[in-house]
């Protein structure tokens, strides 16, 4: 208890600057998978087969394959399969790799959410904004968007949440997240070594970080509470 | 001239022909119930006239402006679209009203985005907005709905919706206002005040077009009466002669089986 006590500064600041990594994943993934989940929700509609088929195809090979192949795959392919490791070797090649797999992975998760949003909405609505003279923006934008956006986001709060605890995947390929820190002080990282406890304390983060997101989700859908249809 | 001139409107959906040369016109502050059983075509043929549809053929002028013209080999822009929804307005069965918005809102949207289209709204925008609310709260004062203005459509009564989605569509002045079985959606206890809304404007000389299964009140409201069949217009003429005086034996049997 006592040695904990000790090692405790140092373990805060190296837990710290893993959860940095951590966080930047999870905002890039963000970022990246929102708008490209967009996109393939429209390409799964699209009137043009071909296009459709292929969308749903990969939709399918991303959501029934665990996202640690797929983070395997884009990292290894390239250098092992092709002889050309466009990712580089540190740590920023392994983080840019680890963004482009959770980005693909999650957008094609949103796009599914997306798409049974904009499916939910009536068919009047539209026919009503028609029927006032609104061009087809003014009623996405003013009419149907903020409808959709109330549909989602308890599905999307789910699929957020279990984003925060699967960044932790990117520890296979040796990114330096909150996990990869804690566990550098079992073989030893800043003159601490056999500490498996700074391991454990990972999940405090992921706890605290889950918990703010949980709240922040559940007042965002208490305010979006006052009107149904 | 009559303000709405509909002439040989045609519609399929694949092979079924729902609307089989249908034609009428009406004169300005004149209104038209169109009776007829279910699936005769009503519904469809409203949604021809609003652009919801496109018939197949068949022209539709209102007060001299050319809305849909098979014949016309030159496509309208989808802003001359728009145009001309204007100049009509369509009240649905089950209201359409925009969730998110309160009762006031919904009536000042539209008119507050094509102000923003408006040169002087840069300058003058201040007013504008003011003279959009008062003209809105003016219109539903008259519908019975000042003290619902901060409501949202999920705290109001079925008549109550049906009412605001009258000042919606009023808010914008079309030339002819059409009304898909508007209170087919409601309790009958209110299906009354949603009447009488459209009888008072019947008294204003505001030019409808309501399909209704209420004949009584088609009979009282109405200066002139479609009954359709199977895609067609099989009789028509004032309340008295086709609602009380029926010709056709089709038509004598719809009454019948309505009026119980
Ligand atoms: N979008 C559509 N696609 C295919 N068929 C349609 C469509 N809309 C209507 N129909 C068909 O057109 C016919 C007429 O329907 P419509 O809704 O115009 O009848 P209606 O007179 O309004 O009936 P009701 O009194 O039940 O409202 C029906 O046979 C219906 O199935
Ligand atoms: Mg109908």
């Amino acid at each position: 208890m006592v040695q904990i006590i000790h090692q405790f500064p140092t373990v805060f600041n190296a837990l710290n600057v893993g959860f940095l990594q951590t966080l930047k994943l999870f905002l890039v993934t963000l970022a990246g998978a929102i708008p490209l989940g967009l996109i393939i929700s429209f390409g799964s509609k699209s009137k043009f087969k071909p296009l459709s088929a292929l969308v749903k195809t990969v939709v399918w090979i991303i959501r029934g394959s665990p996202l640690m192949i797929q983070l395997l795959i884009i990292y290894y392919m390239p250098g092992l399969v092709f002889d050309n490791n466009i990712w580089g070797g540190g740590e920023q090649g392994r983080f840019i790799a680890s963004c482009v797999a959770f980005i693909i992975n999650y957008a094609c998760y949103f796009s599914e959410i997306f798409r049974g949003g904009i499916q939910s909405i009536p068919v009047g609505q539209y026919e009503a904004g028609q029927v006032l003279g609104m061009t087809k923006g003014q009623t996405f934008f003013r009419v149907v968007l903020l409808q959709v956006v109330k549909n989602i986001v308890p599905p999307m709060s789910n699929e957020i949440i279990t984003l925060v605890k699967d960044t932790s995947l990117a520890r296979i390929i040796s990114m330096q997240e909150i996990i990869w820190a804690g566990q550098a002080f079992m073989k030893g990282s800043h003159g601490i070594s056999g500490a498996i406890w700074p391991l454990f304390f990972t999940a405090v983060y992921y706890l605290a970080f889950s918990g703010i997101l949980t709240v922040a989700f559940g007042k965002l859908e208490k305010k979006l509470s006052y009107f149904h249809e | 001239m009559a303000i709405l001139e509909v002439r040989d409107l045609h519609k399929s959906f694949g092979k079924n022909h729902v609307l089989k040369g249908i034609s009428f016109d009406l004169e300005k502050g004149q209104v038209m119930s169109v009776i007829g059983s279910s699936g005769s075509g009503k519904t469809t043929l409203l949604r021809c006239i609003n652009f919801l549809e496109t018939a197949d053929s068949g022209k539709i002028t209102v007060a001299g402006d050319v809305l849909f013209d098979s014949d016309s080999k030159t496509k309208i822009s989808e802003k001359e679209r728009r145009n001309k929804q204007l100049k009509i307005g369509l009240v649905f069965q089950q209201f359409n009203l925009f969730p998110q918005y309160n009762v006031l809102d919904n009536v000042t949207l539209v008119p507050r985005l094509r102000a923003k289209e408006r040169d002087d709204y840069k300058t003058n925008r201040k007013a504008i907005v003011e003279q959009i609310e008062s003209e809105a709260k003016a219109l539903l004062e008259k519908l019975g709905l000042s003290e619902k203005l901060e409501n949202y459509p999920c705290e109001l009564s079925g008549g109550q919706k049906q009412r605001v989605s009258i000042a919606r569509a009023l808010a914008l002045k079309p030339e002819v206002l059409f009304f898909d079985e508007p209170t087919s959606a409601l309790d009958p206890e209110l299906t009354g005040e949603v009447l009488k809304v459209i009888r008072d404007l019947a008294k204003e000389k505001m030019t409808m077009v309501i399909v209704t299964h209420e004949m009584s009140f088609a009979r009282d409201v109405s200066d002139y009466v479609i009954f359709m069949n199977n895609g067609t217009v099989l009789e028509q003429g004032t309340p008295e002669d086709v609602i009380n005086n029926p010709k056709n034996e089709r038509t004598k049997a719809f009454l019948m089986k309505v009026n119980g």
